[in-house]
């Protein structure tokens, strides 16, 4: 049997007609994740209802005409779902899903963990704001930051977050030494430690004395330029140049101070320097 | 055919040719070394008895070179042994004999004066060992008074050292996803300097550990064209001391074979740091440092192990710097034997002549590596 074009076009338009007055639904257009929400259906009979997102399928066998509940933390992740009802027909509605505005994560990026002392904005705080089904809180939230610790002024400020996230910058202190770096939304709080080291050594001054063996050099206790100890381990390089020859040793500072012994040349030049920072120069007369 | 066919068909033949000859008739050294038959130099010459003894050596036969010595009972075996090999595990203790040269120098009746240059191969180069041997006639064979460089020793001691080390906590896989991992060690390039050689362009430079942290550290340099397009790119490899402490500097040096800086229009350098475990001993000097001018312009010294523990390899690498400052050189070399504490080693580094002439100061660092991973 050959059916025309023209009759099988207005079968397809009677179906949806035929299903609106079998069952049809009414859905909220915003619910927030993970809160209870109900869904009216209108009809009579039996129906199946479907409501997908993008992370979760719900299935629920349903009375037309009476509303369907949908239980707290059934629906909780943010973005947008699709409703479909089917039961002699099908209906087909759409709602959003909004992140709950209750932080219960904030996760905190601070960089970097370990700088100089006395630097200018030198530490960046980034902070995104999550709900408790781990939606990212896209609606303004306050975060306040706070860093402390090292025994100079605390810092603090509070940014309102910007589509879910809020970043400040702070100083480091002139004081060298671990600092609590926090970050606050609501009840929740993130701490990450940002090591405040020394600048570069500040004057670098040896004093040479004979012994038995030969020379004996030792520095100072190295500080840097805000009076910060200088940590043990940095390298200071100690030369002896004497008659056209050269000794040189990279010493590690051990309790503040660089020691090493020289074999004894009257007439020798004697340097130090660590890094870029040169100290003083002695020449060696013979004894002292 | 075209000649180029024609060419190719006969260095084939010609290689197939040589690889027969070098099979059925190898060379008696090649042979001996390997192992594969006796001592193959007859004794009734200075020189034929001082190849018999260096292919004894190369063949690890201590026992043979041993006793066909003249003056072995002013010594024993093991300590002939550890003169070659070392007393604790270094270069030398892996290293194998690649070959040598036999160089007569003086010769009566009675005695004789040769030069024994070993060439000894290792993980990190070649080095050469020169012994001017003493060779005497006992009735028709020629042996040789073998002058044993006796090692040091350190006689049984504590040597109490102020132990300062530095351990890392890297992030966990459980960490949340916003925690840092320790932050790498800020290292900077203080300078750098592309030079055209015969061989190539060389970069070369000097690296600073600008943190208070130990770093591990390598530099990347590629070669731009004009265009923007990469020529090549080359690390530091071994030319560099990899571990730096805090406020450590070291030279590093790239070799580009086959590039000419003409061909350059810029170089992008990548110094690469991550933070490790490190130990800030042991502490090295460097002592009586003296730049010898051409021909055969080095850096010579004297390398001294200042801490208590035993170093396996020693590095030594050298800065060269012309009047205004300007680096001119990076070389380095290998100490072939293990530091002691306190007991001088030798090194010598080797400076191109043409530069050597420039080289007005000089600075030298040395990298350690213990047995079973570097410091």
């Amino acid at each position: 049997m050959r059916r025309s074009p023209l009759l099988l076009s207005l079968l397809t338009a009677a179906v949806p007609l035929a299903v609106a007055q079998s069952g049809s639904l009414t859905v909220p257009k915003m619910v927030t994740a993970g809160s209870a929400f109900s869904i009216q259906t209108s009809g009579s009979g039996q129906a199946t209802l479907y409501i997908m997102g993008t992370d979760d399928v719900l299935k629920r066998d349903v009375q037309l005409g009476q509303p369907v509940s949908i239980a707290a933390d059934t629906v909780n992740h943010a973005g947008h779902y699709l409703v479909v009802l089917t039961g002699g027909g099908t209906d087909t509605e759409q709602f959003d899903v909004q992140p709950a505005n209750r932080p219960a994560t904030v996760a905190f990026l601070a960089r970097p963990s370990r700088l100089s002392t006395g630097l200018h904005n030198g530490i960046t705080g980034a902070v995104y704001v999550f709900d408790p089904y781990g939606n990212l809180i896209t609606n303004p939230t306050s975060v306040y930051f706070q860093l402390s610790g090292t025994g100079g002024p605390e810092q603090s400020r509070t940014v309102q977050t910007h589509d879910g996230a809020a970043w400040t910058q702070m100083d480091s202190s002139t004081k060298e030494g671990a600092a609590k770096f926090t970050a606050r939304a609501g009840d929740v709080s993130s701490t990450r430690v940002i090591q405040q080291v020394p600048g570069d050594p500040c004057g670098l001054r040896m004093t040479a004395k004979r012994d038995n063996k030969g020379i004996q050099l030792q520095t100072d206790p190295l500080k840097d330029c805000s009076g910060n100890p200088v940590p043990d381990g940095t390298v200071v390089t100690f030369t002896e140049s004497y008659y056209g020859l050269q000794t040189t040793v990279d010493v590690p500072l051990k309790r503040g101070v660089a020691q090493a012994e020289v074999p004894a040349h009257p007439g020798a030049t004697i340097s130090a320097a660590t890094g870029v920072v040169m100290g003083n120069e002695i020449h060696w007369g013979g004894n002292e | 055919m075209k000649s180029g066919g024609l060419i190719a068909i006969l260095l084939g033949i010609l290689t197939v040719v040589l690889v027969v000859i070098g099979t059925i008739w190898p060379g008696q050294t090649a042979v001996a070394l390997a192992g594969g038959a006796t001592l193959t130099h007859s004794s009734t010459t200075p020189e034929g008895a001082v190849q018999n003894l260096a292919t004894a050596i190369g063949r690890r036969d201590w026992g043979q070179a041993y006793s066909s010595l003249a003056n072995k009972g002013e010594f024993s075996q093991e300590d002939f042994l550890r003169d070659l090999t070392g007393s604790y595990e270094s270069l030398r203790t892996y290293a194998t004999l690649d070959g040598y040269d036999v160089r007569p120098l003086h010769q009566s009746d009675s005695d004789a004066n040769v030069q024994l240059r070993l060439h000894w191969s290792t993980v990190v180069g070649v080095f050469n060992d020169s012994r001017d041997l003493h060779v005497v006639r006992n009735g028709g064979r020629w042996q040789v008074d073998w002058p044993l460089v006796k090692e040091q020793r350190v006689p049984p001691q504590v040597i109490p050292v102020n132990y300062l080390r530095w351990d890392v906590i890297y992030r966990g896989a459980s960490d949340d996803w916003g925690a840092q991992d320790v932050e790498a060690p800020h290292v900077r390039i203080v300078d750098m300097h592309p030079v055209d050689r015969a061989e190539g362009v060389v970069i070369m430079g000097e690296l600073l550990n600008e943190d208070v942290v130990p770093a591990y550290v390598s530099v990347r340099a590629t070669l731009l064209g004009k265009d923007g397009s990469t020529i090549a790119s080359e690390g530091s490899f071994d030319k560099i001391s990899h571990i730096l402490l805090p406020k450590q500097v070291t030279p590093f040096f790239i070799q580009f074979h086959n590039v000419m800086l003409s061909q350059v229009s810029s170089v992008r350098m990548d110094p690469l740091s991550e933070l490790v475990p490190a130990s800030a001993d042991p502490v090295i000097e460097i002592q009586n440092q003296k730049m010898n001018p051409a021909p055969g312009a080095t850096l010579t010294g004297q390398v001294v192990d200042q801490s208590g523990e035993i170093v396996n390899v020693a590095h030594v690498l050298g800065t060269f710097y012309d009047k205004t400052g300007q680096l001119v050189w990076v070389g380095d070399t290998y100490v072939d034997r293990a530091l002691q504490p306190s007991i001088p080693e030798n090194f010598s580094i080797p400076i191109p002549e043409d530069l050597a002439r420039k080289v007005s100061t000089e600075r030298a660092v040395v990298a350690t590596y213990r047995v079973g991973g570097p410091q």
